[in-house]
């Protein structure tokens, strides 16, 4: 698989070469060098957040970021609010819920309003499969996808990236187990992407009836037995089980899950002693994980993916405006 | 205006050898005729096709301008715009458009097409129905599907059915596959084709009832027809060229103009389907025609509807089919005129003497290329957008009179 002409992840060009996109659609259409060029941005912003009482840069300053959420999020939307106000951008939130979606009108025509207000990034969560890059190819400015449908979630697989390199030191030649509601999930199909292209061994470990078709073409193997797909893992992510994936139509009940897929300190045994767990939020504990092991202090890097979170979202922030504000070698 | 005698020559009699064809009083008198009668108007076709007028059966629209581009004289309408399931509105959708374009209503199995209680076939019959359909979605509950077979055809009338599980299909935009996985869309396995298929032959073979699949797409419902037909159950079976020339890797993007019903397949199954053209197991070859603009289709992939603007590059497509090698002329214009003439009870469809002189002259050669933003069609959502094709309709006639 590895050829001359492929760039490794740890090598990226000068200059505006490093990330060559308008929009961060997905991961898809990232290189492995892309993401560490966005991985080693985010750690100087990890520092400045942690350092104390100016956690504040001004780059951002006079540019227009809209949140616009046509679902429902908190800590996503929270993260990107705070990103964009750490960078000194003036943030406005854009909820469905008080907006004319509900009065039906077309995401475009919505897409077109934004744009109108000469926004410089909007950052947009919808519900539908593919609705983010139909509002990137109508609009002006740069598009970050805060999540489509059951596309992708690329800021949340950077975190992870992110914590998972800081955690182990590496975030290539890891045995990475994904495990839960992988079917509807964007953050599993976007961290697949992003940790099998960085190259790591990706399992898919999910109850036959959330295991989405053919997902061994992404360059993953399945597991149904849970166990198994935790065989000397180095990473365990979990996925949250939506409430109306259990009433029967997927799963038996809440209870049976948590007896076949429930994340417990027994259960984690299987895993390399040092293996870490991650968990995208918000946890239904008890059900897919644990509460001794959601709040391991070592082992769980739950808290840290929020705190990277808002690192990764400052870095994305960044790079994707600087055509905008004219940084030499952006152009 | 007085319908003159009208001689073709010089035109190549279905893509074959040239010869010259006769109308007399809307009809075709005589192939290659010895004399002409006074005043016959002559046309010279310089060498092209001369085929009869397109019979497309199954559209969901009535577009003059995108049939008559297409070398369509007449088209089967589907009874889902309505629903076509009260003899009134089959009357007047039989009316739509006479006289240069003959709509042949295709009348509603059920009341509403909801798959419950029997509609009024015998009085849509009447009324000018030709034939009677399930619709977008087929007639889920088995005793009903029963009871309409039966009823159908005590009427002489075919059943037109659309093959898809609803169990399975349940709120799916795409085939299970790669593609559907990477794009996170909700799709179903393709044996819901075979599964609906299965279930309706048994039903066929018990009533004896004429069915004719509106689109078959997957390898294994191909089988299943083809066993059907070799034990002589009457069975047809059609197609469009969007499931014959683009697999489902034509979804990627997003790109809702190839989100169709049922959805495009894996290309397995798409090579199946041309395996299944060529050995005479598809019958029919039909555009689908459903235009849809913006307000269906600018919209993200789950949420826009389902269909393409077909009527246009039926032809170009069908002809390629001949190029390719997988038909010849004849048989494709079997797949595009005889097969549904004869479904529909037409006296038209074939180049023979006493048949309504419905006609073509195609250029096979001309080559042009699809934009989606130059149809004649209402909308252009085409899957084939960019597309370079060959061979057009460059004349026609309707019953004798020139159409264009």
């Amino acid at each position: 698989m590895t050829s001359s002409t492929i760039r490794p992840a740890s090598d990226y060009p000068p200059g505006g070469d490093a990330f060559r996109h308008r929009h961060l659609i997905g991961i898809a259409q990232l290189t492995p060098w892309e993401i560490s060029y966005v991985l080693d941005a985010a750690e100087e912003w990890v520092d400045l957040n942690r350092s104390g009482a100016a956690k504040h840069d001004d780059r951002l300053a006079g540019l227009t970021i809209i949140n616009a959420f046509f679902e429902n999020s908190t800590r996503t939307l929270l993260s990107f609010e705070i990103a964009g106000k750490r960078l000194g951008a003036d943030v406005v939130n854009m909820h469905a819920a008080q907006s004319s979606v509900k009065k039906g009108e077309t995401l475009i025509d919505t897409a077109m309003t934004l744009n109108a207000m000469r926004a410089d990034a909007m950052v947009i969560r919808h519900g539908s499969s593919g609705a983010v890059q139909l509002i990137a190819d109508k609009v002006d400015c740069p598009v970050l996808n805060a999540g489509d449908g059951r596309h992708e979630h690329p800021t949340q697989a950077l975190l992870d990236a992110l914590t998972i390199r800081r955690r182990l030191g590496r975030v290539e030649g890891l045995t990475i187990a994904i495990c839960g509601d992988v079917l509807h999930s964007r953050v599993a199909r976007s961290n697949i992407l992003a940790l099998t292209l960085l190259g790591n061994e990706v399992r898919v470990v999910a109850p036959a009836t959330l295991t989405p078709p053919a997902v061994d073409r992404m360059h993953v193997t399945t597991f149904t037995d849970m166990d198994e797909g935790l065989k000397d893992a180095d990473v365990v992510m979990m996925l949250r089980l939506q409430n109306e994936r259990m009433d029967g139509a997927y799963l038996p009940s809440a209870r049976e899950y948590h007896a076949l897929y429930g994340l417990t300190p027994k259960r984690l045994e299987k895993a390399k002693p040092d293996a870490i767990v991650m968990h995208p939020g918000p946890m239904n504990r008890g059900v897919e994980i644990d509460s001794s092991v959601a709040d391991h202090p070592t082992r769980s890097t739950i808290t840290e993916q929020v705190e990277m979170g808002v690192a990764v979202r400052m870095a994305c922030l960044d790079i994707l405006t600087r055509r905008q504000r004219g940084v030499a070698g952006w152009n | 205006m007085e319908l003159r005698p009208l001689l073709i020559t010089n035109a190549r009699l279905l893509g074959s050898e040239i010869g010259s064809l006769l109308v007399t009083e809307g009809r075709i008198a005589a192939l290659n005729p010895n004399e002409t009668p006074d005043g016959t108007e002559t046309v010279d076709a310089k060498g092209q096709w001369l085929a009869p007028g397109i019979i497309d059966l199954g559209v969901f629209a009535t577009d003059k301008p995108a049939f008559h581009f297409g070398g369509i004289t007449r088209a089967a309408l589907m009874p889902d715009a309505g629903p076509l399931d009260d003899p009134g509105l089959v009357e007047r959708a039989a009316k739509g458009g006479k006289p240069d374009l003959w709509v042949h209503p295709v009348a509603a199995a059920t009341k509403g097409l909801v798959g419950k209680e029997l509609a009024e076939i015998g009085l849509m019959k009447s009324a000018g129905a030709r034939a009677i359909a399930t619709g977008r979605t087929r007639i889920a509950d088995s005793g009903v599907m029963r009871r309409v077979l039966a009823y159908a055809a005590s009427l002489d009338l075919v059943t037109i059915i659309h093959a898809e599980d609803e169990g399975l299909t349940a709120g799916a935009v795409a085939t299970d596959g790669e593609m559907a996985t990477r794009l996170g869309l909700a799709s179903a396995p393709a044996i819901a084709e075979a599964i609906a298929i299965a279930r309706d032959l048994a039903l066929v073979e018990e009533t004896g009832a004429p069915v004719h699949f509106r689109q078959v797409t997957t390898a294994r419902g191909l089988d299943l027809i083809r066993a059907a037909k070799a034990k002589g159950l009457p069975v047809l079976c059609g197609i469009t060229p969007a499931h014959l020339f683009l697999a489902d890797t034509a979804i990627g993007d997003f790109r809702t103009f190839a989100r169709l019903s049922p959805p495009l397949r894996s290309e397995d199954n798409r090579l199946a389907c041309l395996a299944a053209v060529a050995d005479g197991t598809i019958d029919v070859l039909s555009s689908g025609h459903d235009p849809r603009g913006p307000e269906d289709k600018r919209l993200p992939f789950a949420e826009a509807l389902p269909g393409m603007a077909g009527a246009e590059t039926l032809l170009a497509f069908g002809l390629n089919l001949v190029r390719d090698g997988h038909v010849t002329p004849a048989r494709l214009f079997d797949m595009l005129a005889a097969t549904p003439a004869r479904l529909l009870g037409l006296n038209a469809g074939r180049l023979a003497v006493g048949m309504e002189a419905d006609l073509i002259l195609i250029d096979d050669g001309t080559p042009w290329q699809v934009d989606a933003k130059k149809m004649a069609a209402y909308a252009g959502n085409t899957p084939f957008d960019g597309m370079p094709v060959q061979g057009r309709a460059t004349a026609m006639w309707k019953g004798g009179l020139r159409v264009r």
